[in-house]
């Protein structure tokens, strides 16, 4: 273990870093942080102080507690959307490298098509038609990375694909299904945690943006990006809960970019960005 | 020569199911809205009675069958005629035309600020990889990327005004009238807009020019008694722009997206602010036609890009 941390320091250190923010997210209710709902109306916008550590709101809620329960729903919100995606899109990907053929011209085509929108608007236009909602963000969402996974995953298994192994696989009789679930995904399974830890970087700035636009998880659901339109009306008055509702979203998406970039040159040397 | 115009023809072909694609998506989407979307659009205030649905029916060409709508709204749509708004009543073309400056505006100064500082900084990345000065930029490179630059942009407003009260950071004047003021005002949204374009293109730079870098031709040069200077920036430069072209175009498409939340922050009256004004108000023409735009504007900026990529480097139409 302690030979590992030495050999990986920038793995570990973006491991720990992503599973601090993790752990405050999922254990927020056992680790005694005030209610995000409760308002204290005599303690609005007050400045970080021994009672409110990061400071209160314009409704006079904790900003700390909200932020941390801001943390849950971002990456509830954030891990369904690139699991549906992954599921989805990554499915599609291996099929159509797979069957080949009128499937994959077809699929493909229809990514293609998907991959032409840019994200934020293909986003915000599903939103229009199902409405705005936390869920509703985790959708779009999905549906915006799914073109991304079937291509990040196409390429890496038409070589597999051709490999021996596959063929040799085929030879003796395996079924699609097997040499789908027991070849192409565990030879895929570096490529799929590196593109899911860095696109989950990007979805958590996709799903802030749309929530700060009103088109995300609704007040008073506590979510970071909510807090940054809350907090910018009242800018001038008290900036901190903009500020560290800021923070947090660039902590959070900053842990998993490092953590993709650092599992990537763990994983797979040959991808590295840098020689 | 043969190679190139196969290669420009299967782009087109490319291109035009991609925008037919595009257009039935966009199309189908008012379809799709749960209830009945004209009850919706006639909104709350209106009382629903039979007439009056069968009557806005007719207006958008409701009662027709699928495929003659559609035929019809493409037809409008090439045409520049989205139909009238529903609200105001004004054509949606018209409406989309006072918003496309601001938009084109943000975008292109941002893609030059991005796309334009990108270049030195990648170059002083690779060459002075490892040093420390080095290792802070790349860190402030990823930093860069994770920012979310709507927040960029109200931390920028909240100094502004704090620091240099008087100094008017929001909201847009046109060019024509009012060219330093219109500059002035685009400074912070270019910032906030461009600085994860410029974080993205210079690791693509840097890793671009280390590869370029260790070609035979560089060896091949330094031999020759080229100086570093000219190295990096002459013969190096020219190679690495090749995969950093492609890139920009694919980054223009997400300062569109971008812009949406940045014109929100700015209060900038663009496509973005008139989308989400249309999408609160229900106004969906408008939607869909702003969605169009902004969809097949990227989609050509693409296109471009391709041929510009394969003009540069004819391996590519080979």
């Amino acid at each position: 273990m302690r030979q590992f941390i030495k050999q990986n320091k920038l793995l570990s250190f973006a491991v720990g870093f992503v599973a601090l923010q993790i752990i405050l997210a999922l254990f927020a209710p056992i680790l005694g942080f005030q209610d995000p709902y409760q308002q204290v109306m005599i303690q609005r916008m007050k400045a970080p102080n021994a009672v409110n550590l990061l400071g209160t709101d314009q409704l006079g809620r904790d900003v700390l507690a909200r932020i941390v329960y801001g943390y849950r729903t971002s990456l509830v919100t954030c891990l369904t959307a690139v699991g549906l995606a992954l599921l989805v899109g990554g499915m599609l990907g291996m099929l159509a490298a797979y069957y080949r053929g009128w499937f994959d011209r077809i699929v493909m085509r229809f990514m293609d098509i998907l991959f032409a929108f840019p994200i934020l608007l293909l986003a915000i236009g599903v939103i229009a038609v199902i409405g705005p909602s936390t869920w509703g963000a985790a959708i779009a969402i999905a549906i915006v990375y799914t073109p991304i996974f079937a291509r990040l995953l196409r390429g890496p298994s038409l070589v597999i694909v051709e490999s021996e192994y596959v063929m040799g696989a085929k030879a003796i009789g395996a079924s699609d299904l097997r040499i789908i679930f027991s070849h192409l995904l565990p030879n895929l399974s570096s490529v799929i945690l590196v593109q899911a830890s860095l696109l989950l970087s990007a979805a958590i700035l996709v799903e802030a943006s749309l929530s700060f636009l009103g088109l995300g998880a609704q007040p008073p659901i506590p979510s970071l990006g909510l807090m940054l339109s809350e907090g910018r009306n009242f800018l001038l008055l008290s900036p901190w809960p903009a500020i560290f509702a800021g923070f947090a979203i660039l902590f959070l998406s900053f842990g998993f970019n490092l953590l993709g970039d650092a599992l990537r040159d763990t994983l797979d040397p040959r991808l590295r960005s840098d020689n | 020569m043969r190679t190139s115009s196969r290669f420009i023809v299967g782009r087109l072909i490319d291109l035009a199911v991609v925008l037919f694609g595009v257009s039935i998506i966009v199309f189908m989407m008012i379809r799709l809205i749960p209830g009945d979307a004209v009850a919706i659009m006639l909104g709350a205030n209106t009382e629903i009675t039979p007439e009056r649905i069968a009557e806005l029916e007719a207006r958008i060409g409701l009662d027709k069958p699928i495929y003659v709508q559609y035929f019809d709204w493409i037809w409008g749509a090439v045409r520049g005629d989205f139909g009238t708004s529903i609200w105001t009543g004004r054509p949606v073309m018209s409406e989309i035309s006072a918003n496309l400056w601001p938009t084109l505006e943000l975008t292109f100064l941002s893609v030059l600020f991005g796309a334009g500082l990108s270049i030195p900084i990648g170059c002083f990345m690779a060459e002075a990889r490892g040093k420390g000065a080095e290792v802070a930029v790349r860190i402030g490179a990823i930093a860069g990327l994770t920012i979310p630059s709507f927040w960029l942009g109200i931390v920028a407003i909240f100094l502004v005004s704090k620091l240099l009260p008087g100094v008017s950071a929001l909201g847009y004047v046109p060019f024509t009238e009012d060219p330093l003021g219109n500059l002035q005002r685009m400074i912070l949204p270019v910032i906030a807009l461009g600085l994860p374009m410029l974080a993205n293109l210079s690791r693509l730079v840097r890793s671009a020019m280390l590869d370029a870098l260790s070609q035979d031709y560089i060896r091949t040069a330094r031999a020759k008694g080229v100086p570093q200077r000219g190295l990096v920036y002459k013969h190096a430069l020219r190679n690495a722009l090749i995969p950093f072209i492609t890139s920009v175009g694919v980054a223009t498409g997400y300062l569109l997206g971008g812009a949406i939340v940045v014109e929100q922050v700015f209060a900038i009256p663009g496509l973005g602010r008139l989308v989400l004004g249309a999408i609160a108000e229900r106004n969906y023409p408008l939607v869909q036609a702003s969605i169009l735009v902004m969809t097949a504007s990227f989609v050509m900026v693409n296109f471009f890009v391709d041929l510009l990529y394969a003009y540069i480097d004819p391996r590519v139409s080979q």
